[in-house]
């Protein structure tokens, strides 16, 4: 049984970077072009691990990952934000609103594997 | 997916995002912007740094990422944007959309002036720089610094130093907190991690496990004492920690292991034991407001272009079928004032509704291509050292997408053209009695169902001697040959003609004027020039709207319907006695307010009629296209004057001299459509080729 990661990106480059990268290592991945399309996917599919960027419109990163916490249904999924160095204060904050990791952009195709697999085996 | 559609997919998104670079910049040099324009700047250039590095693009990472950090401190308004700022600022956008374009391109090469204008950004970052909180971030975050890389290499012989005295053993306490588990981490995960290093042996400490009565579910109450063993460093150990720092007590203790060299070498700088890691991750003040932006983006959609394009042609096909039903309507004896009538009226409203509606999805303001033009003008006026003020107007003007982009070529090579060899320098400016700022004007407008794009420099005009020798010289004209202002102007598109005396780096880059005009009349487009010595030139592009509809005029040709593109006719003219005069064994001028244009006779042109008619009892058409030069073409009869969809014919049977594509009339039929610049190139052809035989004999 394949994983399945969710991206939530409202850049369609890194969504589909991402897939490009995780694909061929057996995950499944599904697209979201924001938080509140993010929120949608996850209650809509078993999703194994979550991938946001952090500036979305509608909904951003800090406040999807809030979402998702305090629903019953969805709190255990572990997400990771991408996030860039000039915003160590923001990945706090995604900590701090239950975000489990973080992939620094720019990434590279073992980087987000490995933390990947880091998350979920 | 590939990779390269996923790359066209970034380098779409990256035009998009230069755009908004380019715009906001616009407002920040007028003045006009606000701190959320600066953050939209800084959020153009952060995403595009973003995804650059998932491709590998690493000159662009770098440039871009010193190029935010400068965008950041204006920003942060510890930066104040002087006039000088905003040239670099301005500059190291170009570069980047150079840098941008190369990779593209894949070239693998780098922009000439990405290295002094990155040297700018590095000093201005320095200046500004002022809070040693962002001072240290750029150390350790810009991996392309050398120093850096010396110190990274340096770290790793210290390992490797360390893995020639044996394996190493680690004892780690891991104390987890209720927030680990919130956000989701479960330690068998990272236990496994620890096992992929080296061998591991766990232990659970359950001590502080309550009675089944007392437990809290989402509390965390296990710890637990890892050894890991093997050839593994603690940097390894501490990134499999990494997320969970702050969320956890973790302390990582190196143990003794046999091979230990005697001297202190093991001995770690901090100590043995490192402190309990409890302080989360860096230590940037968490409160300091470094607000995120408002999200101000439309939502927006991206439909592969080929959709549209299938969308408009199907419904130039409805178009096409309300008209058949019509004519058969009609033809069936219906009374004209009859409701089916009303109602297929109304059916032909709506399909026109349609087509507009489908059309205005391709339509798209020439903003970001005069945005475009401006960073070529400051390009070419940097090289040249001239001062060039641009101006934009009308540039909210809507063209279909298509014609945004082929327009770019042609008007890059004007615009260049019109800094290089147009503006004069400052001090020529100033000996003319003129500002020693030169003026470079773009307007776009709409102009009867068509869009006009002008290029206006106030320089020191076409020297039109110099053209007319040059033209003599290159064998272009005659020696003799007179010529009125306009033809010496036109001589500019002669393929091979350039006035430039040596050709400098800037416009001479291998193409000419030809090749803009050959451009514009691929797009269905005429290109004009008007010039007044000493007060500057302008080159004006009539463009069609759309390139898949076409305003034309239904004509018979010898049983034959045709249709001739709208654009190219100058009038049509029924003759009187007396206009037209004989020229040569076969030939006939019509005499036009007081000037001769060649008359031929569409039929033979296209070999449809070879039987001379006489011009005299026929319509004339009077047609220009382009740079050719005007012709009467006599046509049977002119039946209506309507809106075609052009279909191609190359693409669906092959190409024929003289007809550019072909339509489905009203009533069903085919009829060819007119290239009218082939038509009046073969006509001069057809004509010169007898004298010439006659020469001979």
């Amino acid at each position: 049984m394949s994983k399945t990661v969710l991206t939530v990106d409202d850049s369609a480059s890194i969504r589909s970077a991402i897939a490009f990268a995780l694909q061929p290592k057996g995950y499944k991945v599904i697209q979201a072009e924001d938080g509140r399309a993010g929120l949608a996917a996850l209650k809509a599919n078993a999703v194994d691990m979550v991938i946001t960027d952090l500036n979305m419109p509608n909904m951003n990163g800090i406040e999807m990952i809030r979402a998702v916490r305090s629903d019953r249904t969805l709190d255990g999924v572990p997400i990771v934000l991408l996030t860039t160095e000039s915003q160590k204060e923001k990945m706090l904050e995604g900590k701090q609103a239950g975000a489990a990791g973080w992939i620094v952009k720019p990434f590279d195709e073992q980087k987000i594997c490995a933390v990947v697999s880091k998350m979920i085996g | 997916m590939s990779m390269d559609s996923l790359k066209a997919t970034f380098f779409a998104e990256c035009e998009d995002l230069l755009d908004a670079l380019s715009e906001g910049l616009a407002a920040m040099s007028d003045g006009t912007a606000d701190p959320e324009t600066v953050n939209a700047i800084f959020r153009a250039v952060h995403s595009i740094k973003g995804s650059g590095g998932a491709f590998g693009l690493e000159d662009l990472v770098s440039f871009a990422h010193i190029y935010e950090n400068v965008l950041d401190q204006i920003r942060a308004e510890t930066l104040d944007v002087t006039p000088a700022v905003m040239k670099t600022v301005l500059r190291a956008s170009d570069v980047l959309a150079a840098l941008v374009e190369e990779a593209h391109a894949e070239t693998g090469q780098q922009p000439e002036a990405m290295a002094a204008v990155k040297a700018e950004l590095t000093a201005l970052s320095s200046v500004g720089g002022a809070s040693s909180e962002s001072g240290l971030e750029d150390a350790f975050s810009f991996e392309a610094l050398p120093f850096e890389a010396i110190e990274l290499s340096d770290l790793g012989d210290l390992g490797d130093a360390g893995e020639l005295t044996g394996d190493a053993r680690y004892q780690i306490t891991f104390k987890p907190e209720r927030a680990l588990y919130e956000n989701s981490h479960d330690p068998v995960i990272l236990f496994m991690a620890l096992a992929d290093l080296g061998d591991v042996v766990v232990e659970c400490d359950t001590d502080a496990l309550p009675v089944l009565a007392d437990i809290d579910p989402a509390e965390s109450y296990l710890s637990w004492t890892v050894t890991v063993s093997g050839d593994v460093s603690r940097e390894e150990i501490g990134a499999v920690f990494e997320f969970v720092e702050g969320l956890c007590t973790l302390e990582i203790a190196l143990e003794e292991t046999e091979t230990l060299p005697p001297v202190g070498d093991a001995v770690e700088p901090d100590g043995a034991v490192d402190a309990p890691i409890t302080a989360a991750g860096p230590s940037e003040p968490a409160g300091k407001a470094r607000q995120s932006a408002p999200q101000s983006k439309r939502p927006t959609l991206r439909v592969d272009p080929d959709r549209v394009d299938r969308l408009i042609n199907t419904v130039g096909e409805l178009i096409i079928n309300q008209a058949v039903i019509s004519q058969k309507v009609v033809a069936s004896g219906i009374a004209q004032n009859s409701d089916l009538m009303a109602d297929l009226d109304d059916y032909g409203f709506l399909a026109r509704d349609i087509q507009e509606g489908v059309m205005a999805i391709r339509a798209q303001p020439v903003k970001p291509l005069f945005q475009r033009m401006a960073r070529i003008a400051r390009e070419a006026g940097d090289a040249t050292g001239k001062d060039v003020n641009f101006v934009m107007e009308g540039e909210m003007t809507e063209i279909d997408k298509s014609l945004v982009e082929r327009l770019t070529d042609p008007m890059t090579h004007l615009v260049r053209n019109a800094v290089d060899h147009g503006l004069e320098t400052g001090d020529e400016r100033r000996a003319a009695g003129k500002s020693s700022q030169g003026q470079l004007c773009l307007s776009a407008e709409h102009r009867s169902g068509h869009v006009m794009i002008t290029v206006r420099d106030d320089g020191r005009g076409l020297n039109r001697e110099k053209i007319l020798a040059k033209a003599i010289e290159r064998g272009l004209v005659a020696k003799d040959a007179k010529l009125s202002e306009a033809e010496i102007d036109n001589l500019l598109f002669a393929p091979g003609f350039s006035t430039a005396e040596t050709v400098t780096n800037l416009s001479g880059r291998g193409v000419g004027m030809d090749v803009v005009l050959t451009e514009i009349q691929s797009m269905g487009g005429r290109i004009a020039i008007s010039s007044e010595p000493g007060k500057g030139s302008e080159f004006s592009i009539s463009l069609p709207l759309t390139l898949a509809v076409l305003d034309g005029m239904v004509v018979t040709v010898a049983g034959q319907t045709l249709v001739l593109p709208l654009s190219c006719i100058i009038e049509t003219i029924r003759p009187r006695t007396g206009d037209i005069r004989p020229l040569g064994p076969n030939g006939h001028v019509l005499s036009i307010r007081g000037a001769f244009v060649p008359v031929v006779s569409l039929g033979a042109i296209l070999g449809l009629d070879n039987s001379c008619v006489d011009p005299e009892s026929s319509v004339l058409v009077h047609i220009q296209s382009g740079g050719a030069n005007p012709v009467a073409v006599s046509v049977d009869d002119i039946s209506d004057q309507r809106q075609v969809v052009m279909k191609s014919l190359e693409a669906n049977y092959g190409a024929i001299p003289g007809v550019s594509a072909a339509t489905i009339l009203g009533d069903g039929k085919i009829a060819l459509i007119v290239d009218p610049d082939a038509v009046s190139k073969m006509a001069i052809e057809a004509d010169e080729t007898p004298i010439t035989f006659e020469l001979e004999i």
